[in-house]
């Protein structure tokens, strides 16, 4: 029971761990989301089908293989970054494939009149798309971006394992001290718990400013 | 192939014109050139790190390797045959706990299916698997288990619960208590609608039992490992998973494109009508219980 407070810098070091993770990763998700969408919505052929590509492979790749390959691969290429990089770097590419999808769908979701409509009162591509389009379409993403973002939360307890600091690498020093085992877990569990949490309130509280009114 | 999707504009575009057809085109080939570029540097990066040297692939010939594989593959189907089936069936006894008519059952089983969901898959392997001092190949199907089954069960659920709701009615109109309302009407057309849904679930789980790797597991990815750090094949890391990710990405597309299938057919099928077909779409993960 002790083991919290005894073990408090270590928790607290694990726990920021994760959280960097997880922030950098999801900027890294997002802005890599965007831009697979924008290829997949594309007109131009050959930028849809790398959009397509990208989600196929990324949605189907299990992210232990793709951990494995980028933690313990690319360092044969003469590219040697601290592994908490590598780790962003896995994380965030495997999770923009889901951010894409959820982006695309939302873009889906509006009606064809309403770009027809834009254009008919002259409205250049960026203005259709920056006031009329966009808009509409954040409003219909912001819940599946938000559970997307917390798998993500969650699947950052797999760079753990790859001896990248984190919450769930805690529990190994722990053992080592000689700690109750279920107890240091009952601890990890609740800083995921934390997490999670948080996040799934923060994006509670956009889709109540911003979400679609059904 | 572009023109023909093309002949209609979208919420963005209008229908290109000759002028801005030819333009595309040229984006077009301008990025297929860069992006051939791209790949052909990687070729040229992993010809230059010695990655196809003779050295380094001759072990894929030796009969020893290849069966070193071939069981890891066989014990990562293994621990998703045993997943999947499990998996399913406490999906369905979670379902049934969140539809009951008595409130502490119903209470438990929600419990139950928003802890599990909330939990990150790994930290209840581990837990299992240290904690509770269990083998990892139980650990590894007991984890997935936990939270495959929690997702489906909401997943049975929704199903259950997005039946039109003139059948319900209509049975119970008929005088069917509410045991053979389930079992003859609700829950069929569910399973029939959420069955691109399930068979996604269970793409994740495939892709899961990669986790057993983490926790010494003598799987595919264990197996592949156990390979590529053998100092007299020269390191063979890079060959190893030029060799093994096409096999898995290759089950999970497998998989995901017969949910898709899957979903195609029950779209045009009489017996789903009552029903919105699910999309074959990994359910997402909130917790919370946000429907």
């Amino acid at each position: 029971m002790n083991v919290l407070t005894d073990n408090f810098a270590l928790y607290g070091k694990g726990f920021l761990g994760t959280v960097e993770l997880t922030v950098y990763a999801s900027l890294l998700a997002l802005v890599l989301g965007f831009l697979m969408a924008s290829c997949r919505v594309s007109p131009v052929g050959s930028f849809r089908a790398l959009g397509t590509a990208w989600v196929t492979v990324l949605r189907n790749t299990p992210l232990t293989l793709l951990f494995f390959a980028v933690l313990l691969g690319l360092p044969r290429f003469g590219l040697v970054l601290p592994f908490q990089l590598f780790a962003v770097l896995a994380l965030g590419c495997y999770t923009s494939a889901f951010i894409c999808e959820a982006l695309r769908s939302g873009i889906n979701t509006v009606p064809l009149g309403q770009g027809e409509a834009a254009r008919s009162l002259g409205m250049t591509f960026g203005q259709t798309l920056t006031t009329v389009v966009l808009p509409q379409a954040f409003r219909s993403v912001i819940p599946p971006v938000g559970s997307t973002l917390i798998a993500l939360a969650k699947n950052s307890a797999i760079a753990g394992a790859f001896s990248v600091t984190e919450l769930l690498g805690t529990y190994k020093t722990l053992n080592e001290l000689g700690y109750s085992v279920i107890w240091s877990f009952v601890w990890i569990a609740l800083g995921y718990l934390i997490i999670t949490l948080t996040i799934s309130a923060l994006f509670h509280a956009l889709e109540k400013r911003w979400g679609v009114a059904r | 192939m572009s023109r023909a999707l093309f002949t209609e504009s979208t919420a963005l575009y209008d229908i290109p014109g000759p002028k801005t057809q030819r333009r595309h085109l040229m984006y077009g080939i301008a990025s297929t050139v860069l992006l051939l570029g791209l790949v052909g540097w990687v070729v040229y990066l992993l010809f230059h790190t010695d990655q196809f040297t003779a050295a380094k692939w001759t072990p894929f010939q030796y009969k020893g390797i290849q069966e070193l594989l071939l069981r890891g593959l066989a014990n990562t189907l293994k621990a998703f045959a045993y997943a999947a089936v499990l998996s399913l069936a406490l999906g369905a006894l979670l379902a049934v706990g969140r539809l009951s008519e008595h409130r502490p059952l119903r209470w438990i089983a929600g419990l139950c299916v928003e802890f599990f969901r909330a939990m990150p898959v790994l930290v209840m392997i581990f837990f299992i698997f240290v904690a509770l001092k269990v083998q990892p190949l139980p650990a590894l199907v007991a984890g997935l288990t936990l939270y495959n089954g929690s997702v489906l069960a909401e997943v049975f659920r929704t199903g259950v619960n997005s039946v039109d709701r003139g059948q319900r009615e209509a049975a119970y109109a008929l005088g069917m208590r509410k045991t053979q309302v389930m079992t003859h009407v609700l829950v069929p057309q569910a399973v029939r609608a959420m069955l691109p849904t399930i068979i996604s679930q269970l793409v994740v789980a495939l892709k899961d039992t990669s986790l057993g790797y983490l926790i010494t597991y003598e799987e595919f990815l264990h197996a592949g490992k156990l390979i590529a750090s053998n100092l007299d094949y020269d390191l063979p890391f890079i060959p190893v998973v030029l060799v093994i990710s096409p096999i898995y990405i290759g089950m999970c597309m497998l998989l995901s494109w017969f949910a898709n299938w899957v979903a195609r057919r029950q779209r045009r099928n009489p017996k789903t009508e009552a029903v919105d077909i699910g999309p074959a779409e990994a359910g997402t993960l909130l917790p919370g219980g946000r429907q």
